[in-house]
């Protein structure tokens, strides 16, 4: 599915204290690729929102699973960060998965609308054989930093990952 | 790591006002804790309860849970909840959630424990 080597791959477990250092791994990313603060942020809490849904929902709480999260860059149609997170708890039917009416003020039941409404693409799947993967985009801002993240990838040493 | 992390909240009291002042970000590992201390406080039974929200960078939606369940929770009880000092990046999520306007959301604590006096 990927078509763009990652800027960023990393597997984590199941824990909600772990949100709070891979937040602030993707809000140095966004700040680096050129979106401003405020769309920084918005990119910070669709992966805190994604993740913390793994947790509760994909998991049910369970402390031990995992999750894979990856970020490119991708060029065409648009030059846009894309985000995949993946884990192996409990499949959903993505088209049962949709944000609930907001005028019914109620707690929970707000990430998937905070997630859609943050980001160009929010797309969720089945992966094989288990779990789910969701698939996240936004543009990048077209004036940024340019060349600091190009489609080289690998160690300084060996040029590999 | 999987018995959630503590929220450090500051709680003053000015006449019939509890401030309380969360520090730090507020996400699905902090929110536990933080739904804990509110319970404290209006177990107090307070007139009014000012949520001071300006030593918080973040929030996600389990903060914003925490904080409709306490809005529910203060109607039912009789006290006024206010939300005070919130940061933009804050606001901004209270914003798209369309909540802006069901809280009482004023500039900073000062000017909330004013409007009360």
């Amino acid at each position: 599915m990927t078509d763009a080597p990652s800027l960023i791959r990393v597997e984590l477990l199941s824990q909600p204290e772990l949100l709070a250092p891979v937040r602030a791994m993707l809000t140095s990313l966004s700040e680096r690729l050129g979106f401003d603060d405020v769309e920084t942020g918005h990119l910070a809490l669709a992966v805190d929102e994604a993740l913390a849904n793994v947790i509760r929902h994909g998991y049910e709480g369970a402390a031990d699973g995992r999750i894979w999260l990856s970020a490119s860059v991708r060029e065409t149609p648009t030059r846009r960060l894309h985000i995949e997170i993946e884990d192996q708890g409990r499949q959903v039917d993505p088209d049962q998965i949709n944000p609930r009416d907001l005028d019914d003020v109620r707690p929970g039941g707000l990430g998937v609308h905070l997630m859609r409404e943050v980001t160009d693409t929010c797309e969720f799947e089945r992966r094989t054989p288990t779990g789910m993967r969701l698939v996240l985009e936004k543009s990048i801002p077209t004036a940024r930093p340019s060349g600091r993240y190009d489609k080289s990838t690998g160690t300084p040493e060996n040029g590999s990952p | 790591m999987t018995s959630g992390q503590e929220m450090n909240i500051e709680i003053a009291k000015h006449d019939d006002a509890v401030v309380a002042s969360p520090v730090g970000e507020i996400d699905l590992a902090r929110s536990p804790s933080l739904r804990n201390h509110l319970a404290e406080i209006f177990a107090e039974k307070p007139a009014r309860l000012i949520i001071d929200l300006a030593q918080v960078p973040y929030m996600d939606s389990s903060g914003v849970a925490t904080l409709v369940e306490a809005l529910q929770l203060s109607r039912s009880k009789g006290c006024t909840l206010i939300l005070a000092g919130m940061q933009d990046r804050v606001h901004s999520v209270f914003e798209i959630a369309r909540l802006d306007t069901v809280f009482t959301i004023v500039a900073d604590a000062a000017t909330a424990i004013q409007d009360g006096s």
